[in-house]
């Protein structure tokens, strides 16, 4: 298991450029890469009091993030600074698919 | 490739049944295997039970399969269905207390990360929790 005093919290932050923000084809594709790392991830709309799990399809899409909107990440494990750069990475390409 | 659970939506209309397959497919993609059935034999509304039986064989998989359904009948039926399958598989099919659209789509999120049944399932259900 892992050694909690080696887990590092790894921070991403990034403006939404998706002309609808997020809404549900968007929030498929972030959890969907989210589920691909070990790591625990969580986002949330800058300055948002709860951080929500980016691999809950559910709450992805009911955290109707606007255009224009800067989402923080945070990540923890194993693969927690890849998987940072990976979300970071889909959200500043507009999802592409290239991307996911 | 890991296998995928399986989704099955069944719908009073084969319209709606084919639409939310296709939303699916398209927001979610090609990995998650998805069969549909709506309306009667005759080409009107209403679900049946044989063929949710080939809609449920046709979306197999080892790691089961969730069944999406809309109103009353699709509910009964599909629970027809999974009775009449072999006892071995009978335990590998569950029906989703979930809206059709939204559960089916979010389910098939959660199955294309290779999620259990159990897993899958309680995604879906996220929608009725509260």
């Amino acid at each position: 298991m892992l050694d909690k005093a080696d887990e590092q919290i790894f921070n991403g932050s990034v403006r939404l450029v998706h002309a609808v923000g997020m809404h549900a084809r968007p929030a498929v594709k972030l959890t969907k890469l989210a589920k691909r790392f070990q790591a625990h991830i969580s986002v949330r709309v800058a300055g948002a009091p709860d951080w929500i799990n980016a691999k809950s399809v559910a709450k992805i899409m009911a955290m109707r993030a606007a255009h224009g909107s800067t989402i923080e990440i945070k990540a923890s494990g194993s693969d927690a600074e890849a998987a940072v750069e990976a979300l970071v990475n889909l959200i500043a390409t507009d999802f592409s698919d290239e991307a996911s | 490739m890991t296998d995928t659970v399986g989704i099955v939506i069944v719908s009073h209309s084969k319209d709606i049944a084919k639409g939310t397959a296709d939303m699916v497919r398209q927001m979610v993609g090609s990995e998650v295997k998805v069969a549909f059935c709506g309306g009667n034999p005759d080409g009107g509304l209403g679900t049946s039970v044989s063929l949710i039986i080939d809609a449920i064989n046709n979306a197999w998989s080892t790691k089961g399969v969730a069944i999406l359904v809309d109103l009353g009948g699709a509910e009964t039926n599909s629970e027809m269905a999974v009775e009449m399958l072999e006892p071995a598989r009978r335990d590998l099919v569950v029906v989703c207390n979930a809206p059709i659209v939204e559960g089916a789509v979010m389910a098939a999120t959660e199955a294309a990360g290779g999620s259990s049944l159990a897993q899958v399932k309680a995604v879906a259900e996220e929608l009725s929790a509260d």
